[in-house]
């Protein structure tokens, strides 16, 4: 089922949460409203589950209206973030509330429940805990508790906030793979909010960027984090360096470095900021031409990668840069010593009111 | 981020905007709410102030201020700042050896602390008339130092430290509960004595439960009726308190003098709830 | 050094000098416990011997025949009566009041509910005249009500009108902290799972202040039950027909007849140590639910 989120705007008083925000969810897919906290994305999914009511604009459930439906008649599934199990139910009371308080026509027989809930309980291999109450459970069972229970009423979509959140890293880690095979199986559409970038790259199919209450990017995982289309999902997706560059026919010169920007091309003498992320920055022991000079202020190795942290001569901010340990081995470069640094990948964005 | 989104959510939301709200009941209960305690609480309470105010100025000046009903404000509001005073130490003790120290039998003595606001007063009352009077268990003792309680001031401090006892305990004790020993131990930690400790870090984390407790015990007091009248031996000028005498003034159909009395009480009852309000708005914005 | 000293509890001189940093030393532990007993005992513990003592210092059977006495009776069964009203109007009135004000945001909060505490810094014997002064024979209303040969004062209806006053904060004062701890995602969980809003507030919420609400009703019924002098202003002590408990206490310890008014305290008394004890458990109770909620 597809989610038409129509031109929705929503503001708490003078506070703008949900700004003119205009998406279409495709039926299936797994996506992640993916921005730093305050961005309107836990707004944004608790209006399409109904939880909140938008100022305006529509939310329809493929092209059907479900702008006006009540929360308990959109049939949404809704999993919180500290996932508001009941605590006063065992599991299998739980997972079985939504079945349980159909109106009687509607209900499902004692026996049909049982085979539900124990089977939604086997799909989330915790059919063992039926008889437990939540607070004997751990966050990760908790979880996935929470989980089976918005399955149990077959909703049309399933929505997740931060549904990791409240994890410590390694099940975190765990139970997002979970998710996505769980995902694979039944093919709801689904949509995550998550403040975690790597969370949001991994497990979905499609990443919808917030800021300040708009879409600033939407696309797949590898397209909004290969291809940033503005600096703030540069910055927001992975750590960057920024350098002060001069854009000029088409190119942009930082120093004596040349990178080419042809988006530009028009442009004559502009300031503008370069965005390379530390990999793509490579690393030279001897002096190049198109290479910019730096000190080497800290090496740290970690696990497998070592990370530089470099002073160019024009700029008072560090650069940052990633290499493997066999290459800077090879490269023979120490702490205090001197490197030349050259941009591989980078992007070169126009500097005006709105960049850092 | 959340306090100010918060902030913005309490703006955002108005009386009536139904549509606005997913859970539902808020009409109905809303509306019961402020119905039930419309015609229960502030009608009533209005026609009072109401009934009052018909009365002209030398009426009401003439009625509250009678040199007996002024001794009786005396006593109301003098015996219920000793026995708040009372209570704010003794309840600082009682709350301290309560979270800190084990002893036998500290569950039950824990629970007894709420005694005096489960106990119907008038058996209070005669309960503590019987131990202080001269033939009683505590009276027949202190008799013998030449003190009595019954029947005369001392008696009214008694049963209004009585009804205030759990004020402060009940106030300071979830506080004491919660501070952590961290502050303590850093504390010792610096060099400052057990005794510095407690005067500069833990008193000062007290304070507005010590004062809530204290006004709470002390507005208690200064309505109390029931316990009062046995031990007080109500008699005119000396150990007549204020509530006993709008009762008196009722019971003679002088409703305008007990009216005027009264609204001097309901004042008075206002102002101490705005000073507990203040203090603990005090206490959040300090963010204590 | 403080290592050294607890890894040293072999030496069991060292180990009792030891002493935790914020503790204090054991003479003056066991005298503020002392000071704190003492104080305690003389207000607590000895009315309730009291009480007790004056109740069955004459024997079971003089117990039995004060309290089974017809007044006595009338008096119990006239404040069982009041409290079999106010209390469920009580409970209305909590339960909502608690429901609106924890699980919405609307200006005027706070005031409302200074409000609903309000009553409780009223004293007892203002809230009986404000009533006299609205329905007493020389009140507002009291000649329309005599045309309509309708009491409310020195009548039942008035007792249960200031009682109900009176005892107005009380549920709502234990659920409204209750409830608003515990949020609404529960609440809203239930919607989500299509659930409507009585089968969400019966399923859902109902259970989870269910321990509040309990001693909410315990501590109303014992203020019910003992309320005294607003009562006192409003029923005119007509014997067997506007007497409540206490006000028959009252009537017995004026006749000096103290056996009987003990033996009346005592089942009051009776009903306040329930009332105590309730919320021992109740209050074990919740921090059971909270500390298990806290553990994954």
């Amino acid at each position: 089922m597809s989610i038409e989120i129509d031109r929705i705007n929503k503001r708490f008083g003078d506070f703008i949460a949900v700004d003119n925000v205009s998406l279409t969810l495709n039926d299936g897919e797994l996506t992640a409203l993916l921005g730093p906290s305050g961005s309107g994305k836990t707004t944004l999914l608790r209006i399409i589950a109904g939880l909140e009511q938008p100022d305006s604009g529509r939310i329809r459930f493929q092209g059907e209206d479900a702008t006006d439906l009540h929360v308990s008649d959109r049939g949404v599934g809704f999993v919180f973030q500290h996932y508001a199990l009941f605590k006063h139910m065992n599991v299998f009371e739980n997972v079985a509330y939504g079945l349980t308080v159909k109106p009687r026509s509607q209900r499902p027989s004692k026996k049909e429940i049982r085979d539900k809930v124990m089977h939604l309980l086997e799909m989330v291999q915790l059919d063992w805990t039926a008889d437990r109450l939540p607070s004997q459970l751990s966050g990760g069972q908790r979880q996935r508790i929470a989980l089976a229970r918005a399955l149990a009423v077959e909703p049309k979509v399933l929505l997740l906030d931060e549904p990791f959140g409240a994890l410590d890293a390694k099940v975190r880690a765990e139970l997002r793979r979970w998710l996505r095979r769980l995902h694979d199986e039944i093919h709801v559409t689904s949509v995550f909010v998550t403040h975690d970038q790597e969370e949001a790259l991994e497990v979905s199919d499609r990443v919808v960027v917030m800021n300040r209450g708009k879409v600033e990017q939407d696309g797949t995982p590898e397209e909004v984090y290969d291809h940033p289309a503005n600096p703030f999902v540069y910055q927001f997706l992975g750590n960057v360096n920024l350098f002060h560059a001069r854009v000029q026919n088409g190119v942009a010169k930082i120093g004596s470095v040349q990178i080419a920007a042809p988006e530009y091309a028009g442009q004559q003498d502009s300031l503008a900021l370069a965005y390379v992320r530390p990999h793509d920055l490579e690393v030279l022991n001897s002096r190049e031409e198109d290479a910019l000079h730096a000190r080497i202020d800290l090496v740290s190795v970690v696990g497998p990668t070592v990370r530089l942290e470099l002073q160019t001569d024009t700029s008072d901010q560090a650069v940052h840069a990633e290499l493997s340990k066999h290459q800077y081995r090879s490269l023979g470069l120490v702490q205090g010593g001197d490197a030349w640094i050259r941009p591989v990948i980078s992007r070169v964005f126009l500097r005006d009111a709105d960049s850092p | 981020m959340t306090a100010a989104l918060q902030a913005h959510s309490v703006k955002r939301k108005r009386f009536g905007s139904r549509n606005n709200r997913v859970i539902p009941g808020f009409g109905l209960t809303m509306g019961f709410t402020l119905l039930y305690l419309g015609f229960m609480f502030l009608i009533p309470v209005g026609g009072l102030l109401l009934y009052t105010s018909l009365m002209s100025w030398e009426e009401f000046w003439k009625a509250v201020s009678h040199p007996q009903v002024v001794a009786s404000y005396k006593l109301s509001f003098g015996a219920s700042f000793i026995g708040a005073s009372i209570n704010l130490v003794f309840g600082a003790l009682v709350a301290w050896v309560l979270v800190r120290y084990e002893f036998p039998g500290k569950r039950v003595i824990d629970a007894l602390v709420d005694l005096p606001f489960a106990l119907p007063t008038a058996v209070a009352g005669i309960a503590l008339v019987t131990l202080y009077a001269s033939t009683g268990w505590v009276g027949q003792n202190l008799e013998v130092w030449g003190i009595k309680v019954a029947y005369t001031q001392l008696g009214v401090v008694v049963a209004l430290t009585y009804i205030g006892l759990p004020f402060v305990v009940r106030t300071v004790q979830p506080v004491l509960e919660d501070l952590e020993t961290e502050r303590e131990e850093a504390s010792a930690s610096l060099g400052a004595s057990r005794l510095t400790t407690v005067r500069r870090v833990i008193l000062p984390a007290l304070l507005p439960a010590l004062l809530t407790g204290y006004a709470l015990a002390f507005a208690r007091a200064v309505g109390e009726y029931g316990s009062v009248v046995f031990i007080s031996g109500n008699m005119p000028y000396r150990t007549e308190i204020t509530p006993l005498l709008i009762v008196a003034k009722a019971e003679q159909y002088d409703y305008q003098g007990a009216a005027a009395i009264g609204t001097v009480m309901l004042v008075a009852a206002f102002l101490l709830l705005l000073v507990i309000n203040g203090i603990q708005w005090w206490t959040s914005r300090r963010g204590l | 050094m403080t290592t050294q000293t607890l890894g040293n509890v072999a030496n069991p001189a060292l180990a009792a000098r030891w002493r935790r940093a914020t503790s204090e030393p054991d003479w003056l532990r066991w005298t503020l416990i002392g000071i704190s007993l003492s104080f305690l005992a003389l207000f607590l513990i000895l009315p309730l011997l009291v009480v007790l003592y004056g109740a069955f210092e004459q024997g079971l059977a003089v117990w039995t025949a004060a309290i089974t006495e017809p007044d006595a009776l009338a008096a119990i069964r006239l404040s069982l009566f009041v409290v079999a009203i106010v209390v469920p109007i009580n409970v209305v009135f909590g339960v909502a009041a608690a429901w609106a004000i924890a699980k919405f945001e609307f200006r005027g909060k706070s005031i409302l509910i200074t409000l609903i505490d309000m009553p409780f810094a009223i004293s007892p014997v203002v809230v009986g005249l404000i009533f006299v002064i609205l329905f007493g024979t020389q009140g507002w209303l009291g000649p329309w009500l005599a045309a309509h040969d309708l009491r409310i004062i020195f009548a039942v209806p008035g007792i249960v009108i200031v009682i109900a006053f009176g005892t107005m904060p009380f549920i709502a004062r234990e659920l409204i902290p209750l409830m608003q701890q515990q949020g609404k995602e529960e609440e809203e969980a239930s919607l989500t799972l299509g659930a409507g809003g009585w089968k969400t507030f019966w399923y859902v919420t109902l259970p989870n202040i269910k321990w509040g609400l309990i001693y909410g009703i315990i501590l109303c019924n014992a203020r019910a039950l003992g309320e005294f002098g607003a009562v006192a202003v409003v029923s005119g002590r007509i014997r067997g027909e506007t007497n409540t408990m206490p006000l028959h206490i009252e009537v017995l310890y004026n006749e000096y007849m103290f056996t009987a008014a003990f033996a009346v305290s005592s089942l009051l008394m009776g009903l306040a140590l329930v009332t105590v004890a309730i919320k021992s458990v109740v209050e074990w109770q919740t921090e059971r639910s909270r500390r298990s909620a806290d553990t994954p």
